[in-house]
């Protein structure tokens, strides 16, 4: 036990620095539900910080205390708020403290808490502390590529501190490793529209386009280009009808007619933006009707929606859905 | 020239679970049909008495669930609620004192006797002393305090912090909008750019994320959306993208992941199926098959001031309903007022998302069958899931209902018709007829 290895795992009552203070039960009641089994240690540590906490006791022994129960329970936010407003009143190096939560950050990587007392401290130490906090977030990332809490931080530091400079290129780095990982393309996004050394999504529009496209191509049933593509074009539908790259993307994956569910949603949605379909493209898409028994609609948009009803079968009653919007709309 | 590339972890990771599952389906439909019917029996009395033992003991190993002790409260008396189970009274009374002992004495509950008001274990003790019910229950909530509470974690990006001190994010915003409506306390000043706050965590995915910029999420999905229908500012989402973004969520193992290209997860049940619960709700007040087109657009008719205050109703803790002129009254469904109707009962459209396959998923591969549900095969089960998974079982069986009354009909439930569950509210995920006696004592109608 991690407490253990800071204080020996002496009890607490057996230690002179704690003589002077009682111990404070918690007051469960006589008939608890939920009640815990606590081991000793817990409970016992539980109940000196309650007196601690009671009495608003700031002090270097009470800062150890709320690492002890810290270490028992790291979801004790209670313990956090306290903690602070110890390491306030004791103006204690917060460079310190970055390593105590690094330290309970490596078995709780996902505890909202630690997170938050992060951003906390940094929040102190300014934009001394960037680089090395970048770095540290790279790290976990190392271990989970995905996980949230790293992510939200990191787009925190970048708000709050800086340091944009190389995330483009990060985002790069992850998607070579992993193209699926949606996080690094929610970074992205991220990064393309809020980075003030890029110009903005209008600027960055173009190229993106290509890195979808480029993604497509590769994996045409990766979920994440898909919608990082209509996402790029957020404000601007008319602009998004008229771009032929995402045109001519739509159209080879159809012709390859494997993995082509995204390709169809995607026309699909152009189409109900006004987009005015080619011979060719209407070609393509009838190709892959394979039934005798009932010809295509001949309203492209219909016949997508009957298509996809067929091949995305989990989403069916999606797709009728769809369909009758159009009805509706018409 | 192809060259093999080695999958990535995301695909390693998918594969390694869809083998688990379709191993599982396999068996199932290689078995005789009375094994089959075993197979999908909602193992109630398993839940209950896994449910029952963990109310009233918990192993050391909880301790790191020390801070979290109304949030258990909850997730199990509510479980057990939806199976129509009892408990009891004894522990009943038991819980109403624990929960006051978590009760701050300047408003808001604690994660356990003595620990610092919290929006989350907040929303989990009202949630629980509601699913309770009956007076001494709801009488011990502290609602001024409560109130004065809230508006103090209140913070002026229109958010709310989950604690002094603590994070501003989207959940904090649902815990606080949807313990204060139900209490019949929300007012302007805590709804206040709510609607901004949550707005701008809507993704470009079309899901909502926890902080602005973060990744679209099904957690913080529900909680967006639930908060925004609450507080009458539902349109102001891209629903059409939401819907799209959600209905993409479903895997091929039938269940519901959190985000693009993660797995799948038993607790989505509830946190993204219960978003198509909270979208028929939408669609059914507004009394046509409305249908939003995009971009917040509606394909209705009708009159701003119609749909607000259809919306209104929604949200509405009152118990008077808004008819407009324009409404056709007899086929809208209040939020507050259920029973009307009973002749038609049933939706002519499907469901947004298949039920059957989130159904499937659920009972075959979630439960425990020494008692209690989990994230996927190989986990190990726990209260969280089990609640999240029961909720969601609950909405899937429900989802082709149009009136509460009218019981389901038969296809609508996977398995035996015995395994149905009670049904719930979906903006705040209790029992509806627990819901519905909630509403009246804090509205005095």
């Amino acid at each position: 036990m991690e407490s253990s290895e800071e204080d020996g795992g002496v009890p607490l009552s057996r230690m002179a620095e704690w003589r002077d203070v009682t111990p404070l039960r918690q007051d469960d009641g006589p008939n608890p539900v939920v009640p815990i089994t606590y081991k000793e240690e817990f409970r016992e540590t539980m109940d000196y910080f309650r007196a601690i906490y009671k009495a608003d006791e700031r002090s270097p022994r009470a800062l150890r205390l709320t690492r002890r129960a810290i270490h028992l329970n790291p979801g004790n936010y209670t313990v956090w708020h306290f903690r602070r407003l110890v390491l306030e009143a004791l103006n204690t190096d917060l460079d310190e403290e970055l390593d105590f939560i690094q330290r309970i950050a490596n078995s709780n990587s996902k505890n909202y808490q630690l997170w938050h007392h992060r951003r906390w401290v940094i929040e102190r130490l300014g934009s001394n502390a960037r680089s090395k906090e970048l770095h540290l977030i790279k790290s976990i990332l190392s271990l989970d590529a995905k996980n949230y809490h790293a992510w939200s931080h990191r787009q925190w530091v970048l708000q709050a501190l800086g340091g944009w400079e190389d995330e483009l290129d990060y985002c790069r780095q992850l998607l070579e490793q992993d193209i699926f990982n949606n996080s690094a393309w929610n970074q992205r996004y991220f990064v393309v529209t809020r980075s003030p050394f890029l110009g903005g999504l209008p600027a960055m529009r173009a190229s993106e386009v290509r890195y979808s496209v480029e993604a497509i191509v590769v994996n045409p049933n990766n979920e994440c280009p898909w919608r990082y593509l209509r996402g790029l074009y957020k404000d601007d539908i008319e602009s998004l009808v008229n771009d032929r790259e995402i045109l001519s993307i739509c159209l080879k994956v159809i012709n390859t007619k494997s993995d082509y569910i995204f390709a169809l949603k995607m026309l699909l949605d152009l189409l109900c933006y006004g987009f005015q379909p080619s011979q060719e493209l209407r070609d393509a898409v009838v190709a892959l009707w394979t039934s005798d028994t009932r010809p295509l609609d001949a309203d492209l948009a219909t016949a997508i929606c009957d298509i996809l009803e067929h091949v995305d079968s989990l989403r069916a009653s999606y797709w009728i859905w769809r369909k009758n919007k159009l009805r509706i709309a018409a | 020239m192809e060259s093999f590339t080695s999958p990535t972890v995301t695909q390693r990771d998918q594969i390694l679970v869809e083998q688990q599952v379709f191993s599982i389906f396999k068996t199932f439909y290689d078995m005789p049909p009375s094994s089959q019917s075993f197979m999908l029996e909602l193992q109630r009395e398993n839940h209950v008495e896994y449910l029952t033992n963990g109310l009233k003991q918990l192993g050391p190993s909880f301790c790191v669930l020390d801070a979290n002790r109304p949030w258990i409260c909850y997730w199990i008396l509510h479980s057990i609620a939806l199976t129509d189970e009892f408990v009891d009274p004894e522990l009943e009374d038991n819980t109403i004192d624990f929960l006051s002992r978590c009760q701050d004495p300047n408003g808001g509950y604690g994660g356990g006797p003595g620990q610092l008001p919290h929006l989350a274990t907040t929303y989990a003790a009202v949630n629980s002393l509601v699913t309770l019910g009956g007076d001494k229950a709801l009488s011990s909530i502290n609602r001024e305090k409560l109130y004065s509470f809230m508006r103090q974690m209140k913070d002026a990006s229109g958010g709310f912090r989950m604690h002094d001190g603590g994070e501003i994010d989207v959940r904090a915003c649902y815990t606080a909008i949807s313990v204060a409506s139900l209490l019949n306390i929300l007012d302007d000043e805590l709804v206040q750019n709510v609607g901004n706050y949550i707005l701008s965590c809507q993704t470009y995915e079309g899901g909502i994320s926890g902080e602005p910029g973060s990744e679209a999420h099904g957690g913080y999905t529900f909680c967006g959306l639930a908060t925004m229908i609450l507080i009458n500012e539902v349109n102001r989402l891209d629903l059409s993208s939401l819907i799209d973004w959600v209905v993409f969520r479903q895997g091929v193992e039938g269940g519901f992941q959190g985000r693009t290209n993660k797995l799948v997860d038993g607790c989505y049940s509830f946190w993204q199926g219960g978003i198509f619960a909270l979208i028929k709700r939408l669609n059914s007040t507004k009394g046509e098959r409305s249908i939003p087109l995009g971009d917040g657009e509606d394909s209705t008719a009708s009159s701003d001031a119609t749909e607000e205050s259809s919306n209104k109703d929604l949200s509405q803790g009152g118990s008077h309903s808004e008819k407009g002129d324009h409404h056709d009254t007899s086929s809208r469904v209040n939020v507050d007022d259920i029973s009307h109707n009973s002749s038609k009962g049933h939706a002519k459209v499907d469901p947004l998302f298949n039920s059957l396959a989130l159904q499937q998923y659920i009972l075959l591969c979630s439960q425990d069958l020494n008692g209690g549900l989990r994230d996927k095969p190989g986990k190990s089960r726990d209260h969280y899931h089990t609640c999240y998974c029961l909720s969601g079982l609950s909405v899937c069986q429900r989802s082709w209902s149009e009136d509460e009354d009218a019981p389901p009909l038969p296809r609508a439930v996977l398995g035996p018709y015995s395994n149905l569950l009670e049904p719930i509210h979906p903006l705040y995920n209790v029992v509806l007829d627990r819901y519905q006696e909630a509403h009246e004592f804090f509205t005095g109608s």
